[in-house]
């Protein structure tokens, strides 16, 4: 059992790795263990525990910005926001479901180290499009900060980018700026049911080619729909899209897709309600939750997988899979983003998955596997070796001695 | 307008005979200027004020001759400015005396575009505009849209980030990115992205959106599209007060509307632009708000309804809602030649870029107008509202002795002001050479020093672009070196479990 840390403030921080520098030994760092599970398991001499770096520093509405120290729950700013009509545009994911877990959405420093983004990622942008500043330890011990407060800044290198989906390999963030946008004033959801996931593609590709402004586009074959946590929906594959805005609107673009969307299938669509509980278990992947009893056993459970294609190579890339193993499939982000279930091995499936990235392009990750698994395979995309080498080296301009999270990624990063 | 660029390396310059017949072997034909005459055309940016001849010109065509270039020139200690049109409005792409200039114009090919993936796959050397054309057939466009677009480069937009008037709704280039090929110093290429969403590992394409110019040359770019909305409306707005006018913006923004665009203009702005181009602006205000809103007819109308709502109670003059599409491209006129209109009163003007946290701007426009009285030179306001991104103008006349000075001076003091308000020295068009010595202004030494130890990782010799950016150059050794002190109190009183 690692020492664990609990710094009071940036400060503190500053102080807990120039120490760990100065003994030589390696850190942890962790939120709420939300995504603990995600990542090669790596063995550090210490945990440094940012829950206690909580609060909300800033929040100005009408310049669409909020700040916050890394340790702030997500749930205290997404409630904050909601109380002035705004949200995360970016809607973060509850790893809640799919570790079995009561860890519950996690920290704003962790949805943002980790860069996770849900359904609205395909029309807002991911966490990183949100992220305008930071503050932050590096792993040599010096406090920095880039970015700023405004949402139009290109004053130096854009840090924040770096740290989206660094893993807390680079810094220690200890407080962050982000920008926020209104919350859409409704949403429906319009539901194409009985597609086959090549029909599915071509029906989510004309409605993102379309004006209708589409804000999510999932397909669920029928073992995978009846999984979704929001009954009413039931009978079927179900191939989803999500509108949102202001009444007027939503109502004149749901006639214009329903209309582009009636040649391919039978349609229903949702009220408010339901679409939002949809979208939330899509968000989460509730369709592949953790079954077992909590706390969960990962060795148990079915092993997740995370890839990114381009949209119109989704089908092919499931189809690839689906030949060699049992697999169950849902598709997000018009068919671009692809979460995979399979039953338990000894690799999670991984020389199938990465086969099949190389064939279609796009990156794998493992999301859920027991630890002996992450330990002995890839669970971040495999780099080539110059992107590989230039990875090492923006982690050694951070981190030389490797006292961050070190290896979480990739071994020696 | 002065500046110091690093010093000239002699030893290279010396050498310059041969380093010219180097580049010809690896650009054959025309692809190589060395006469003083036809590198005149590449001595300064969209910063005229600076001028500086390079040692030679290269045009590559090919991702092997890029490669080449950068192994000979890292061999052999030679540094290199990237260069697309040269639009460059901080000075970016100015050349060094004893550097190879690499002008990127003849990547001008678009290579793939891809509408089932919404996406293009272009040369660096194409015009942003010609992105929008090349797609547009099929109701598609590339959404950022710097007012340079009709001559700046894709490569030169991700090297600065740009914006334009619709990216508080769109976002900035790094929003519209997906993939790169990307040419390291050392002659090294590597692939960032490509068709799908999101970095798998670190998001070296993020960092390298933005960099002008000093981590890497880029040789192909993919690029997200979009469906271009249904229709657009634009509402004319005008206030007695700037006051008035940024409340306005605040309680649009508040009501959840985000419009595809707005734009403030102060009342010199106005003026010049309206006797410019007689876009229908009202003269008897003091503040402009222009306001576009896109989306569906039905979605347009009810936005437009509760724009004018919000305007008059935040106590408009006046109030207009385009009712045609010649008259929404009128009352954009005006704004679009905002620039040039200015330019007609004035001999030359200078054009700043600063980002403010938009509700401190009544505090600065009374600023600047002080600051105004004390340089004796006049400004015009010309701001995009919606994100807090000023345009301020200083009209000067450089043929009178100190006035480019002075207007510097007030260019300085106008970015200071933007930081001390809770802003920042840049909000689209770069720090380039212009704004590399105010940058302490908004970063500490530990700020930039991390940031330069990124420009390691990717240029170890810090050949590419040098003397941008950074106010000091320091060696990557140097930055490299650690200072652990042994043998202090552990954790000295962090609680711990």
């Amino acid at each position: 059992m690692s020492d664990t840390l609990r710094p009071r403030d940036a400060k503190d921080v500053e102080a807990a790795v120039q120490s760990a520098l100065a003994e030589g030994k390696t850190m942890e760092i962790v939120g709420h263990g939300s995504k603990r599970a995600i990542g090669r398991p790596a063995q550090s001499d210490l945990t440094l525990d940012l829950s206690t770096l909580s609060g909300v520093t800033l929040y100005e509405p009408q310049e669409l910005v909020l700040s916050a120290k890394a340790g702030t729950p997500l749930a205290e700013i997404e409630a904050l926001l909601a109380a002035k009509d705004q949200q995360l545009a970016f809607e973060p994911m509850n790893c809640a479901a799919i570790f079995g877990g009561a860890a519950g959405p996690g920290t704003i420093g962790g949805a943002l180290a980790a860069n996770v983004s849900g359904p609205r990622r395909i029309k807002s942008g991911a966490a990183r499009d949100h992220f305008l500043g930071v503050c932050a330890v590096s792993g040599r011990g010096e406090t920095f900060k880039s970015g700023g407060r405004v949402v139009k800044n290109v004053t130096g290198y854009d840090l924040c980018k770096l740290m989206a989906g660094s893993w807390g390999t680079l810094a220690v963030m200890t407080e962050l700026t982000i920008k926020v946008l209104p919350r859409p004033e409704t949403e429906q959801t319009l539901l194409i049911r009985g597609l086959e996931p090549g029909q599915a593609i071509t029906a989510m590709t004309a409605a993102m080619g379309s004006s209708c402004d589409v804000s999510g586009a999932a397909h669920l074959p029928a073992e995978v729909a009846v999984r979704v946590p929001a009954g009413e929906i039931a009978g079927g594959a179900i191939t989803a899209l999500r509108l949102e805005g202001f009444s007027p609107s939503v109502a004149e673009r749901m006639r214009m897709l329903e209309a582009l969307m009636r040649p391919f299938g039978e349609l229903a669509s949702t009220d408010e309600t339901i679409s939002r509980r949809f979208w939330a278990a899509i968000r989460d992947v509730a369709p592949f939750a953790a079954e077992g009893p909590a706390p969960p056993a990962l060795e148990d459970e079915r092993a997740l997988w995370r890839v990114s294609t381009a949209p119109s190579r989704g089908a092919e890339f499931a189809a690839i899979i689906a030949n060699a193993a049992h697999v169950h499939i849902f598709y997000d982000w018009a068919g671009g983003l692809i979460w995979l279930a399979l039953d338990p091995s000894h690799d999670a499936g991984a020389a199938l998955i990465r086969g099949a990235v190389a064939a279609t392009g796009g990156h794998a990750t493992l999301i859920r596997a027991p630890p002996s698994v992450r330990a002995a395979i890839e669970v971040f995309p495999p780099q080539d070796p110059s992107v590989a080498a230039l990875t090492k080296r923006v982690k050694d301009s951070f981190d030389p001695r490797g006292v961050l999270n070190p290896g979480r990624m990739w071994a020696g990063v | 307008m002065s500046v110091a660029m690093p010093l000239p390396d002699q030893t290279v310059l010396a050498r310059r005979e041969r380093i010219v017949a180097a580049l010809r072997d690896i650009v054959p034909g025309e692809g190589v200027i060395a006469a003083e005459r036809e590198m005149r055309p590449y001595e300064t940016d969209g910063l005229t004020a600076y001028r500086q001849l390079p040692m030679v010109v290269v045009l590559p065509e090919t991702t092997q001759q890029v490669s080449r270039i950068l192994a000979f020139c890292h061999a052999e200690g030679i540094k290199v400015v990237p260069r697309g049109a040269g639009t460059s409005l901080s000075g970016g792409a100015l050349p060094l005396s004893d550097g190879v200039l690499l002008g990127m114009a003849k990547f001008n090919r678009i290579r793939e575009i891809d509408f089932a993936n919404r996406l293009a796959v272009v040369e660096p050397g194409v015009t942003n505009l010609a992105v929008t054309q090349a797609v547009e057939h099929a109701g598609f466009y590339y959404a950022p849209d710097p007012s340079s677009q009709i001559a700046c480069t894709i490569g030169g937009n991700v090297a600065e980030n740009s914006g334009g008037v619709h990216c508080l709704k769109y976002g900035m280039t790094t929003n519209n990115l997906l993939g790169c090929e990307l040419v390291l110093m050392t002659g090294e290429v590597v692939r960032l992205g490509g068709k799908h969403l999101d970095a798998g590992g670190y998001d070296l394409l993020g960092v390298v959106t933005g960099s002008e110019g000093l981590l890497g040359v880029v040789t192909e770019i993919t690029v997200r599209i979009l469906k271009k909305p249904d229709g657009a409306r634009t509402v004319l707005i005008g206030f007695a007060s700037s006051e008035d006018a940024g409340e306005c913006v605040g309680k649009v923004i508040g009501a959840g509307i985000i419009p595809a665009g707005m734009e403030m203009m102060d009342r010199p702005a106005i003026r010049a632009a309206e006797e410019f181009v007689h876009a229908g602006y009202p003269l008897d205000v003091d503040a402009l708000l222009i306001v576009e809103v896109d989306g569906p007819r039905a979605e347009v109308d009810h936005l437009i309804t509760r724009l004018e709502v919000i305007a008059h109670s935040c106590r408009a003059v006046t109030c207009r809602a385009s009712r045609s599409e010649e008259e929404r491209l009128l009352f954009w006129a005006g704004r679009k030649a905002a620039f040039p209109a200015v330019g007609r009163i004035s001999p030359d003007y200078y054009c700043m870029d600063g980002t403010i946290p938009r509700a401190r701007l009544p505090q600065v426009l009374k600023r600047m107008r002080e600051l105004s009285e004390t340089y004796g030179l006049a400004v015009a306001n010309v701001f995009h509202a919606g994100d807090g991104n000023l345009h301020p103008l200083i009209l000067y006349d450089a043929n009178r002795p100190g006035e480019l000075e002075r207007t510097e001076k007030f260019g300085a003091d106008i970015l200071r002001l933007c930081v001390e308000v809770g802003g920042v020295l840049t909000g689209e068009h770069g720090v380039g050479v212009e704004k590399r010595d105010l940058m302490p202004a908004m970063f500490s030494e530990a700020d930039l020093n991390q940031q330069q130890r990124i420009k390691c990782a990717f240029d170890d010799k810090g050949l590419l672009n040098p003397g941008k950016v950074f106010p000091t150059l320091h060696r990557c050794a140097e930055l490299g070196r650690m200072h652990v002190h042994a043998g202090r109190v552990a954790f000295p009183d962090i609680p711990r479990f």
